[in-house]
């Protein structure tokens, strides 16, 4: 591949005879916004220290811009880190904080002021250069971070869940500063987050991880609508996950019926898992319903109310702007759009089915009832 | 609950701690003074603090003073990177590494002295070692020498615990910024580990100078004959003449000042770089 950066192979990692990692193989175009998506302990962190040079991969081998750096110890690494809780140094200011990296390069005092004072600018804290860091809030402080990684002008940048200790206003702010700093500094970032809405709106590519293994390499679009496995379909966004069987080439059952696709290449008959996001489904009178169901409990979440339906058994989750009374039958259709058909794996049968989600509230509403 | 008003509980609950303040610590510190200003006979003066200067008492000052430095310089010298190497070491290890430090601790200090006046005498363990090795007899015992070891050896965990216990504290991820940086090893220590730990350096170096300044057990044991430190002469002052101690609680009272003086310079050193943790 062309302006590869980075490139990981066959990376593997255990704790303690723990696998972290499994054969992990991953390449990082120049230039680019790769996210490592993923739940608690799914190897995310610790891939990024492998790159980083924080940890040893028990084999496999790290290359950048083709050179092997396995041996490289961490402080000869064109990589630089914005780690989860700032790191930031206490003894030092702001201004030497940033001028920290530049100080250890040897660069003259006029180029670090030059340098501290565009940085600081860059992150909207000019006037900060003599502040003590632990007199700053947690958002101007993953800005001294941010200030202090960028100085030394980095080729690839690491963050780890770097606006994870924000609040929801300023990690929603922060995003977009990143974004644009990385668009205009033309870095390579590598980011960690178990946020799938962080990881969609701010990647180019996005790396889907489990249990150390990678199940999904893709653009935030191609990973939104084409999951490659149940897990992925769950994890980012809701899913209403089904087993189904491929009767044919465009054509799957599930549900009690047979609907119309676009995916092929399955064997005759062969069980998939189908998946159907909440907000494709579309509500109409129960008569004129492919699908025809109650309806089992109603949220509220601003923009659209998110509706539980029971259909055979099988819990659905809707999203609509329409407001549909608990208890009330409605009926469902799907276009061959919509549904979206996937190869059955470990994770099948695991994810994808709201009947817990809908006991939850119910239990929920039942106390709020009772309280009231 | 209401927190402006106290209860009765709270108001109170410290008093016993109150009282035995004032019978500890500042009714032995107003009679240290009231003796120093007095003669035997009860009549006030400063002469007791004239008589201090000879040269003979100015000397067993600075003498004790230069002794205390030095033992305390080499504690920080030992006790440091033995810190730095505890807490390298692997999580469970770390207790028991500094156990081994720490149990000479829990001995007996006389009888940890005089082991090592044991071990130092002419016919003693090293000099049987070394003439069995043909190095021949060494003079150990009886020497300045064996004083500062007998410092650094009795007080060498003072400087350990509190150094290794600030250092332990340290976020790693400070340490992996460093590296991340640009900084090898040797650069992440300076720059950052050293800076870090100054409280707990200056928490060590005053809990060794202190009890190294006013020692008299270990220069009576280890030291030449002659040899005396400021405990020793105020432990001869006081035991020469049975219900006087005027003078001895002027000598006192002078180490006092000096000890003070010397904290509150070095504090003065450490709170540039760093707050908190500081002892005194």
């Amino acid at each position: 591949m062309e302006n590869t950066l980075l490139r990981l192979e066959n990376i593997s990692v255990r704790f303690d005879g723990e696998p972290i990692l499994n054969n992990i193989d991953l390449d990082i175009k120049d230039k680019e916004f790769v996210t490592l998506l993923g739940p608690s302990g799914c190897g995310k962190t610790t891939t990024l220290r492998i790159i980083g040079g924080f940890v040893t991969p028990d084999s496999g081998s790290v290359y950048f811009n083709g050179k092997l750096m396995n041996d490289v110890p961490a402080y000869r690494r064109p990589v630089n880190t914005i780690f989860q809780k700032y790191a930031l140094f206490p003894h030092l200011n702001v201004y030497e904080n940033i001028a920290f990296g530049l100080r250890i390069k040897k660069r003259s005092e006029k180029e670090i002021r030059d340098i501290v004072n565009e940085m600081l600018s860059l992150v909207n804290l000019k006037g900060f250069n003599k502040r003590s860091v632990s007199s700053l809030s947690g958002g101007q402080q993953q800005r001294v971070a941010i200030a202090r990684a960028l100085a030394v002008s980095p080729k690839l940048l690491l963050l780890d869940e770097p606006l994870g200790a924000l609040d929801l206003k300023l990690r929603k702010d922060m995003q977009v500063e990143l974004k644009n700093i990385q668009q205009r500094m033309g870095i390579t970032f590598i980011y960690v987050t178990h946020d799938q809405e962080e990881a969609l709106s701010m990647s180019d590519t996005v790396v889907v991880m489990d249990n150390g293994n990678i199940q999904q390499i893709g653009t935030p679009l191609d990973i939104y609508n084409e999951p490659k496995n149940a897990f992925v379909a769950d994890f980012i966004g809701e899913s209403n996950i089904l087993d189904g069987i491929m009767r044919e080439d465009y054509c799957v059952s599930f549900a009690g019926h047979t609907f119309k696709c676009l995916d092929k290449g399955f064997g005759i008959n062969e069980p998939v898992d189908v998946v159907v996001r909440p907000e494709d489904l579309d509500v109409v009178p129960k008569e004129q319903g492919m699908l025809v169901g109650e309806v089992t409990s109603v949220t509220f979440k601003g923009v659209h109310f998110e509706i539980i339906v029971d259909i055979r058994g099988f819990k659905w989750m809707i999203q609509t702007t329409d407001y549909y009374p608990v208890g009330s039958t409605i009926g469902l259709i799907l276009t061959p759009d919509d549904i979206h058909i996937m190869k059955k794996s470990e994770y099948s049968g695991k994810f994808g089915d709201y009947s817990s989600y809908s006991d939850e509230l119910d239990e929920l509403s039942e106390n709020t009832e009772a309280e009231e | 609950m209401n927190n402006t008003k106290r209860t009765w509980f709270q108001k109170y609950a410290a008093s016993p701690y109150l009282v035995w303040c004032v019978i500890f610590v500042i009714a032995p510190l107003a009679f240290v003074v009231y003796y120093s200003l007095t003669d035997k006979n009860g009549n006030f003066g400063l002469a007791n603090y004239s008589r201090m200067f000879n040269g003979e008492t100015i000397r067993v000052f600075l003498i004790s003073l230069a002794f205390a430095f030095v033992s305390t310089v080499i504690c920080l010298i030992i006790a440091y990177p033995l810190a730095y190497f505890i807490t390298k070491a692997k999580k469970k290890h770390q207790n028991m590494l500094l156990m081994l430090f720490m149990l000479p601790m829990w001995m007996n200090f006389v009888l940890r002295t005089y082991a090592l006046s044991f071990l130092l005498e002419d016919t003693g363990l090293i000099n049987s070692l070394f003439k069995a090795v043909g190095i021949g007899q060494v003079k150990l015992i009886y020497t300045s020498g064996a004083v500062i070891l007998g410092m650094v050896y009795n007080f060498l965990p003072y400087m350990l615990l509190p150094i290794y216990t600030v250092m332990s504290k340290i976020d790693k991820n400070l340490i992996e910024a460093s590296e991340d940086l640009g900084c090898n090893r040797i650069m992440t220590i300076s720059k950052i580990l050293l800076p870090l730990s100054i409280p707990g350096i200056v928490s060590g170096i005053t809990m060794v100078f202190v009890p190294s300044v006013s020692t008299f057990y270990i220069s009576q044991q280890l030291g030449p004959t002659d040899f005396m430190l400021i405990g020793d002469l105020i432990e001869n002052e006081i035991k020469s003449t049975a219900g006087v101690y005027n003078y001895g609680s002027a000598i006192s009272f002078v180490l006092m000042v000096l000890i003070f003086i010397c904290i509150a310079v070095m504090n003065r050193f450490s709170d540039e770089s760093v707050e908190g943790g500081i002892l005194v």
